[in-house]
């Protein structure tokens, strides 16, 4: 069968994050990129968020399974550690799925080692009065927050 | 199963032969068996935190170190091509074989003592990884890359924890400066550095660069609550040699006594 490499990209940047299934893994930065070798195998590139993310193999799983669903079954996937993730690879679109969905997105990763921390806007109320409750949350790029104006407590991904 | 008491006086030579002809594989062991074992000690803080986010915090950690871990044992076993993976390096190298510094396999204490570690391990990973990502090998330049923006996450939890109970009750600060006691003796061994080091340049950091700016930023942590890393009574090492405490031990049947069971078992 004939495959490009654009087609099978947009098969495998609509797979869901395990954790954060409100955004795709090509939103996420997750998605390197995808190549076709002249065998006509086709490997997909991710990287990884953090060192540790339990949520690998399941994304490298639900890759494969994505594209066998599309008829792409020759396929490979290969984690790739340089250059290091960053949240900076998180596109518009994702951080206004991970906002509609009350999490709030990150603020620019900087050039700094712990990136400057900007005001987190509450995801649920939009107040800026928030303030950090724990620095690590619910999974490894996630801090927990809460909000003082609505009370609401909520997932901030942390600048990385 | 290739454990078992009768020959390990055996490999523990057959290691010390492999370990002089392949420098990388075994500096690759001392970074990897740093961030396993702490990782490990920091698991046994789940369910037993003092609350609810210290305990996800600590998970946290744990998981990043382990991360860490795993790409860099992967990475021993490769460049040693003797057919041993991530697994094999975790759960069937006996204590002597192990290569972390005493630090980290040290007990984990109360919650000061855990903190006063974290501190000084964090800083000096920081140090360490920040350096090496300028490695002339790309795997540990890439691994260090990742790693160095997590450890600074890490470090900066515990400057926070240092400071709250150093600043806190007379009790909390009571058990701060304890903390800081019990893990002096083993901050020294950190920045040995051996012919290992010389023996491979730019591919490796010398730990004993790491000192100086370990200190600045540890000092500039406990002068802002009054607080200084004691003179220490005695100092140990031995770690990077094999030489480890009983602690280790302990520490090694609890993680591998499961895949030794059952070789392979997975779920």
């Amino acid at each position: 069968m004939v495959t490009s490499t654009a087609h099978v990209r947009r098969i495998a940047a609509e797979v869901p994050d395990p954790e954060m299934p409100m955004i795709g893994i090509g939103d996420l930065g997750v998605l390197r990129d995808v190549v076709i070798e002249d065998d006509g195998r086709v490997v997909v590139n991710l990287t990884p968020t953090y060192s540790g993310c339990p949520a690998m193999e399941a994304i490298r799983a639900d890759v494969l399974a994505r594209l066998a669903e599309h008829g792409v079954h020759d396929a490979e996937v290969r984690l790739v550690l340089a250059p290091a993730w960053s949240t900076d690879r998180i596109t518009p679109a994702g951080r206004a799925a991970l906002r509609r969905h009350g999490i709030a997105p990150p603020g620019p990763a900087g050039s700094g080692p712990v990136p400057m921390q900007l005001t987190v806007r509450c995801p649920q109320c939009g107040s800026p009065d928030t303030r950090e409750l724990s620095r690590f949350g619910s999974t490894a790029c996630k801090a927990l927050w809460t909000c003082s104006a609505c009370h609401e407590p909520f997932d901030h991904v942390k600048a990385l | 199963m290739r454990s078992g008491n009768a020959n390990s006086g055996t490999r523990w030579a057959d290691a010390e032969l492999t370990a002089r002809a392949q420098p990388l594989v075994e500096y690759t062991l001392r970074l990897a068996d740093d961030a396993l074992v702490l990782s490990q000690r920091l698991g046994e803080w789940i369910t037993r935190a003092p609350e609810l986010e210290e305990d996800v915090a600590l998970a946290n950690i744990a998981l990043d170190l382990l991360g860490q871990a795993r790409a860099l044992l992967t990475y021993a076993g490769q460049t040693e091509g003797a057919g041993r993976d991530e697994d094999a390096l975790a759960y069937l190298r006996d204590d002597r074989e192990f290569r972390n510094v005493l630090l980290v396999e040290q007990p984990n204490g109360d919650f000061a003592v855990t903190m006063a570690r974290q501190l000084v391990f964090a800083a000096y990973q920081y140090e360490l990884y920040d350096r090496l990502r300028a490695s002339a090998d790309q795997t540990l330049a890439a691994v260090a890359a990742k790693a160095v923006k997590e450890v600074a996450y890490h470090r900066e939890h515990a400057a926070l924890w240092v400071c709250r109970l150093g600043d806190g009750t007379d009790e909390s600060r009571r058990r701060m400066v304890a903390g800081l006691d019990a893990v002096r003796p083993f901050v020294d061994e950190l920045f040995d550095t051996d012919d290992l080091i010389s023996q491979l340049g730019a591919v490796a950091v010398d730990p004993a660069d790491l000192r100086e700016p370990w200190a600045a930023y540890v000092d500039a942590v406990l002068t802002d609550v009054g607080l200084e890393l004691p003179d220490p009574d005695h100092t140990a090492r031995g770690g990077r040699l094999g030489l480890h405490g009983e602690a280790l031990g302990y520490l090694l049947a609890e993680m591998q006594h499961l895949h030794r069971s059952h070789p392979g078992a997975s779920w």
